[in-house]
């Protein structure tokens, strides 16, 4: 990357759904936010507070009514809907709440969806792929179903697949929210060692103790950056001692 | 690369199809009972179609065939007026043979023929014949094969010899073990020599009482000269039938008029009525021209080949209905699928084309399934019905090609639906 462009760069980035009638909603009012490369930032906020408005947009899943946001240097705030997509396969990865496995397809399968939309030979990156499945600890189960798989298990193969195409950022929505607290423990200690290995990590939570992970934590608040908290007491390796 | 990602989508789409197994068999089925239709009905059609021209082609399509016929009853009184079993003189004469011949242009040969239901016999055997008083050129004119021996020539015609051809049905019921060809067969009351064997191209059909197309096959045919024929039956032909009896005058029973060519045939068609109505006064023959036949055979079977070909087309828009309906719930079923698709870098056009492709196999699919059985339904039809059928090329790959066509078309709309989903709406739907 040529000379440390921020990952995120928000400039005064607004959201405004039109409701039909005139109530016009302003669900982000100009925020501004830059995220440099192997950051790991926790979004919080109550529910209304624009959170996951911030979200659809850091993970171009939609565009802003005004302002703009470079990702990785590259202007995507009025992209059409296909160089959209594209950059979003491209350069960011999706860990949901929900799992959101493709169900009829098998684990290795799963982790492979995001290569074929970028228009890549999975068989060229079969090694890539059995790479990562080992990685999230699930190399003994490639050609299970995820139904055939614990919620955590399933967590892990969302991992693996958002990795798969090497993006500049990784975005976690409420990524432990169906889990178990042990469970949950687990994959965030999965996400913090993918932080230490230099992946920029974007996580969104309300939960105060996924937060605590983050070197950053911002609160959103009526549409806009109510406060920031720097936190970077977890020295790498240390942090399974933060609980 | 772009193959693989098709051939990768095209599994996809297979698997996404398995995870409802029966849901998309009855979908498919649908599609496998249209194309199965088109294919059994055009079938059908063709086949019945077949046999028609086939009857038709038999009388030769160079060819214009002339018949004596009795005049309806009426008029028949009227000229027989109240003398009752007086004789009756009717049909076409050896004028009309000579004067065709001589004024209609294109016309190639005349052949005229005498045909008389009389029995035949050798030794014990006693068979009921047409005997055929007819000019040496009647293989030529109707494509009858001289199988052994020789037809008849001219100078058989010209001193009027008792000799004979017979048909090789004929030659194989009255002659059991014997050579024909060194026999005499016994007509009438005159004994005539075999000279040779014809096999006829077609089952000439027992001479027609009312005019009707088809007479029964009957391959007992007996050709005689022309000129013996007169001698030895003479003009007037008498039958006995219940009490009275009946004189008929019949110069000639048929004039097989053959044409140079097919255009000539279409021009000579109108020449020949308006002569022929010149000469007679009375109805008492009729022309039949086979290439006329055959046209209209060909209109008749095109519009049947419409009629049963939509009746099945409807079948297979049915199917097509029924596929878009299942594609319309499996996109609602699976919008949370679509989003996070989208999520992962799908575009609009690769939602669209998963979507499309799996209407594609279900209806391509459903199509090679209804090819298999309607390859096979035609003969079953066959078997019960004894109804000829046909398959041809063009109706299987039609049926195949509306199969897939009613797929991209039926899936089009659910597709572009599927693809048209908010990323968002869609990751948020339960």
């Amino acid at each position: 990357m040529s000379a440390e462009p921020a990952i995120i760069r928000f400039e005064g980035v607004e959201k405004r759904y039109v409701l039909g009638g005139e109530a016009d909603v302003l669900a982000l009012r100009g925020v501004d936010l830059e995220v440099g490369a192997g950051s790991y930032l926790a979004i919080m906020g109550p529910s209304g507070s624009g959170k996951s408005t911030l979200l659809n947009l850091l993970g171009c899943l939609d565009r802003p009514s005004a302002g703009l946001y470079f990702l990785g240097g590259e202007d995507v705030s009025q992209m059409p809907d296909d160089m959209l997509s594209e950059a979003r396969g491209r350069k960011i990865g999706f860990i949901f709440q929900s799992y959101n496995l493709i169900a009829q397809l098998t684990v290795i399968e799963n982790i492979q969806v995001p290569l074929l939309y970028q228009g890549k030979d999975i068989r060229a990156y079969r090694d890539h792929c059995l790479q990562l499945a080992e990685l999230v600890g699930l190399g003994d189960r490639l050609h299970h179903r995820p139904n055939q798989l614990s919620g955590g298990q399933q967590q892990r193969v969302a991992i693996a697949r958002s990795l798969v195409n090497d993006p500049l950022m990784i975005l976690a929505d409420e990524p432990t929210g169906n889990l178990d607290s042990k469970t949950g423990q687990e994959v965030l200690e999965l996400i913090s060692r993918l932080n230490d290995s230099g992946k920029t990590i974007v996580l969104v939570t309300h939960d105060d103790r996924v937060a605590s992970r983050a070197h950053r934590i911002i609160h959103m608040k009526d549409g806009l950056i109510d406060r920031e908290v720097v936190n970077r007491p977890v020295s790498v390796g240390q942090a399974g001692s933060t609980k | 690369m772009l193959t693989f990602q098709f051939i990768s989508t095209v599994r996809l789409g297979v698997k996404s199809l398995m995870l409802h197994k029966l849901r998309s068999a009855l979908t498919m089925l649908g599609i496998i009972f249209g194309v199965c239709s088109v294919i059994a009905m055009l079938a059908i059609g063709e086949g019945a179609s077949y046999e028609a021209q086939e009857a038709i082609k038999k009388l030769g399509s160079n060819n214009i065939l002339l018949r004596s016929l009795k005049p309806p009853e009426q008029a028949q009184q009227q000229a027989s007026g109240a003398a009752r079993g007086s004789q009756l003189k009717y049909g076409l004469t050896y004028e009309d043979s000579g004067r065709l011949l001589s004024t209609i242009p294109g016309v190639l040969r005349v052949l005229p023929m005498r045909i008389i239901r009389e029995n035949v016999r050798f030794q014990r055997n006693e068979i009921a014949c047409q005997v055929i008083g007819t000019l040496p050129f009647y293989p030529e004119v109707t494509g009858a094969a001289v199988v052994s021996g020789r037809f008849l020539a001219y100078f058989d015609e010209e001193r009027q010899e008792n000799v004979c051809v017979i048909t090789t049905g004929l030659a194989r019921r009255l002659f059991p073990s014997q050579n024909p060809l060194e026999h005499t067969v016994k007509v009438d009351a005159f004994y005539y020599r075999v000279i040779g064997i014809v096999q006829e191209r077609s089952q000439p059909e027992q001479r027609s009482q009312a005019g009707k197309m088809e007479g029964q096959p009957l391959d007992n045919n007996v050709y005689i000269p022309l000129n013996t024929s007169r001698t030895r039956f003479g003009e007037v032909l008498i039958r006995r039938s219940a009490g009275s009896f009946e004189a008929e005058e019949v110069q000639l029973h048929q004039i097989t008029v053959q044409m140079r060519d097919l255009p000539a045939v279409e021009t000579a068609d109108a020449q020949v009525r308006t002569m022929l109505k010149r000469f007679h006064d009375q109805n008492d023959y009729e022309i039949i021209v086979p290439l006329e036949l055959l046209r209209q055979a060909e209109q008749t079977k095109r519009r049947f080949n419409i009629v049963l070909g939509s009746i099945a087309a409807i079948s297979l828009l049915v199917g097509g209905i029924g596929i878009m309906n299942i594609m319309l719930a499996t996109v609602t079923e699976r919008t949370r699928e679509i989003g996070v698709r989208r999520a992962l870098g799908a575009k609009r056009r690769d939602i669209t084309m998963q979507f499309l492709v799996e209407t594609v196999v279900l209806s391509v699919g459903g199509g090679l399934i209804g090819v298999m059985i309607g390859f096979v339904a035609p003969s079953i039809v066959t078997h019960f019905t004894h109804m000829m059928t046909i398959i041809t090329p063009w109706s299987v790959l039609v049926a195949f090609g509306i199969s897939g066509a009613v797929g991209i078309i039926f899936g089009l709309y659910p597709a572009s639906a599927a693809a048209k989903l908010d990323p968002i709406e869609a990751l948020r739907h339960e």
